[in-house]
C-alpha cells in the first residue's frame, strides 16, 4: 500500500486562511489543556513554587524601579496642569485613580510580557530545539504539566502580586514628590488617595492582574514550546512572546476598561 | 567485532515491526519498513543522513504517529496506546539521543535523579543517590555528578545520556547516531560502552548510525536503509561481501577514505 499521491500545491490566500484557523485552534487545546492537566495528580507545587519565585521576586528590582518612577513622573507631570487651577489638592486622588485603575496592572504587565515572558519562550524553546522535552517525554515524564502548567500558574499567580505591589510602590513615589512640594503627611496622603477608589477599581485591577498574567504564561509557553527552526526558532520565540502578549495585553485592557465603566 | 557472544532469544521479538510508512507533506520518510529486534540483540540501522532513521526510532518510542502498518513493542502496538499505557511502556524503553539532551539547569547528578524520583514517588533520596552512583560508574563517569552539563565534552555528554536511560532500567535501548561528532578514539569508548549495556543489563537495541566502525562493533545485526526502505540486511559480512553500489560507495567511504 503506498500513499504516496501527490496532492495539488493550495494557492497562498488558501494556505495563509488554513493557517490562521490552524492556530487559533491550536491555542484553544493549548489552554483547554492546561486547564485539564493542572486539576490531574501529582499537583507539581515545587515546581509552582520555584516559578513563581523565578517570575515574582526576581522580576522585583524592576518592578520596584518603574513603579515608583511612574508614580514620581506622573506626579510631577500632573502639578503644573492642576495648580493652573488651583487644585493641586486633588493630586492625591487623580495619582491613586491613575495607578490603581490603569498605570499598575498595565506597567507591571508590560514589564513582565518583555522580562518574563521572552526568558520562558526563550527557555521552552532551547529545551525543544535541543531535544529535551522529548527526553522528558522518552522517560515517562509528561512535560506539558511539568513545563507549561507549572509556568502559567506561576504568571497567573505572581503577576497579580507584582501589581498590587507596583501600585504600592507608585503610590509611595508620588507620596515623596507630594511630601517635598505639599508637605503632606503619609496619612492625609493615604486618606486622600483612597477618597475616590471604590471596591470595584479593586476587583477590575485584580481581575485584570489575572487575565495579564494568564496571557502572559500562555503565550509565551505556547511560543517556546511549538519552536523549530534550531537556535533561529529560540530568538524567535522569544521576540513573539514578548510581542503577542504586549498586544493582547492592550486589547485585553480596553475589553475590561468597557465592561467595568458599563457596570460604574 | 564484538568481544563477547551475546544471549540472544530467537523465540522472543521485543519489536516487530512491519509495513510502516511515514511522510510529512510531501515528503514520504518511511515506505514500507519492516524489522524485528529480539531479546537481546543489537540491530543496527545504517544509511545516509536524510533517509529516515531518527523518524523511525521516534515512531518506536511514541514520540511521533505512525501513518501506515503495525509498530508492536513489548507486545503491544505503540500508535494504540492511551497516554498511561504508553507512559508505562517508556519506562522500559530508552532513548538516547544525538547529543544527550540533558537538562541544562540541572547537575549531572540531578539529571540522573530526575526520570527516577519521577516515576518512583516513593524513593528515598539514599536510594536515588545509590542508583545515580551505579549507573555513572558504569559510564565510567562517577566524578562528574556534580557538574552542569555545559561543563562536559561530547563524549561525556552522551555517556550520562546513556546512564540517565538506564536508570530506569529499560528492556530496550533506542540510540540515534551515539557516535556522530565523536573523535574516533572517544567512538570506541562508546562502541565499548553500547555492548557493555547490552552484556550487563540484558537490553536489546537499535542503533542508528552512519558510522561503519560503530555498526561492525555493535551490531549483531545489520540493515541498510534508502531512501525509507531497507535494501539489505544480515550479519556485518554479509550486508558487506555484497556488489550493491550504495553499500560499496558506503564501505568505500568509511574504510578507505
Amino acid at each position: 500500500m503506498d500513499s504516496n499521491i501527490e496532492q495539488p500545491e493550495k494557492p497562498v490566500i488558501s494556505k495563509g486562511i488554513d493557517g490562521f484557523f490552524k492556530d487559533i485552534y491550536n491555542i484553544f487545546s493549548f489552554i483547554a489543556r492546561i486547564f485539564a492537566e493542572a486539576f490531574k495528580r501529582p499537583i507539581e507545587v515545587r515546581e509552582v513554587i520555584r516559578q513563581c519565585f523565578q517570575v515574582g521576586y526576581k522580576s522585583l528590582a524592576l518592578i520596584t524601579m518603574t513603579g515608583f518612577i511612574t508614580g514620581l513622573v506622573f506626579t510631577k507631570q500632573s502639578r503644573p496642569s492642576l495648580s493652573e487651577f488651583g487644585a493641586t489638592s486633588w493630586l492625591p486622588s487623580l495619582i491613586a485613580i491613575a495607578v490603581i485603575r490603569a498605570l499598575a496592572p498595565l506597567v507591571t504587565a508590560l514589564i513582565c510580557a518583555g522580562k518574563v515572558g521572552s526568558g520562558i519562550g526563550a527557555e521552552l524553546a532551547s529545551m525543544r530545539v535541543t531535544e529535551q522535552i522529548d527526553a522528558m517525554e522518552v522517560s515517562a515524564i509528561n512535560p506539558f504539566k511539568f513545563l507549561v502548567v507549572t509556568r502559567v500558574m506561576a504568571t497567573t499567580i505572581s503577576i497579580p502580586i507584582l501589581v498590587a505591589y507596583t501600585g504600592l510602590v507608585g503610590l509611595l513615589g508620588s507620596f515623596l514628590d507630594i511630601h517635598l512640594n505639599e508637605q503632606t503627611s503619609f496619612i492625609s496622603f493615604f486618606q486622600e488617595a483612597f477618597k475616590n477608589i471604590y471596591f470595584l477599581d479593586f476587583i477590575t485591577t485584580g481581575i485584570k492582574a489575572v487575565v495579564f498574567g494568564f496571557t502572559i504564561g500562555v503565550v509565551s509557553c505556547y511560543q517556546g514550546y511549538h519552536a523549530t527552526q534550531g537556535t533561529q526558532g529560540v530568538g524567535k520565540a522569544a521576540n513573539i512572546s514578548v510581542v503577542i502578549s504586549m498586544f493582547l495585553i492592550f486589547l485585553e485592557e480596553v475589553f475590561i476598561v468597557q465592561i467595568a465603566n458599563s457596570i460604574r | 567485532m564484538k568481544s563477547f557472544t551475546p544471549e540472544i532469544n530467537m523465540n522472543e521479538k521485543v519489536i516487530d515491526i512491519h509495513n510502516l510508512y511515514k511522510s510529512f507533506g510531501s515528503n514520504h520518510v518511511l515506505r514500507g519498513i519492516d524489522i524485528d529486534v529480539h531479546k537481546g540483540e543489537n540491530v543496527v540501522v545504517l544509511g545516509r543522513s536524510g533517509t529516515g532513521k531518527s523518524v523511525l526510532i521516534k515512531i518506536i518510542a511514541g514520540l511521533l504517529k505512525p501513518d501506515s502498518g503495525s509498530v508492536n513493542v513489548l507486545g503491544q502496538e505503540v500508535d494504540k496506546l492511551d497516554n498511561v499505557a504508553l507512559r508505562e511502556l517508556r519506562l522500559k524503553v530508552g532513548f538516547c539521543f544525538q547529543n544527550g539532551a540533558l537538562y541544562d539547569s540541572m547537575t549531572v547528578g540531578e539529571n540522573l535523579a530526575f526520570p527516577l524520583k519521577r516515576n518512583t514517588p516513593n524513593i528515598t533520596h539514599a536510594q536515588v543517590k545509590r542508583m545515580v552512583t551505579v549507573v555513572l560508574e558504569a559510564v565510567g563517569l562517577a566524578k562528574t555528578v556534580d557538574q552542569m552539563p555545559s561543563e562536559l565534552s561530547g563524549g561525556q555528554r552522551k555517556r550520562i545520556g546513556i546512564a540517565r536511560t538506564l536508570i530506569l532500567r529499560p528492556d530496550i535501548m533506542l540510540y540515534d547516531e551515539p557516535t556522530a561528532g565523536l573523535d574516533p578514539i572517544t567512538c570506541t569508548e562508546i562502541n565499548n560502552l553500547i555492548n557493555e549495556v547490552q552484556r550487563r543489563f540484558h537490553t536489546s537495541s537499535i542503533i542508528i548510525t552512519h558510522d561503519l566502525t560503530c555498526a561492525k562493533d555493535t551490531g549483531d545485526k545489520i540493515v541498510v536503509m534508502k531512501e525509507g526502505k531497507f535494501v539489505k540486511r544480515g550479519t556485518f559480512d554479509e550486508v558487506f561481501t555484497t556488489q550493491d553500489d550504495l553499500i560499496k560507495e558506503f564501505y568505500d567511504y568509511n574504510f578507505i577514505q
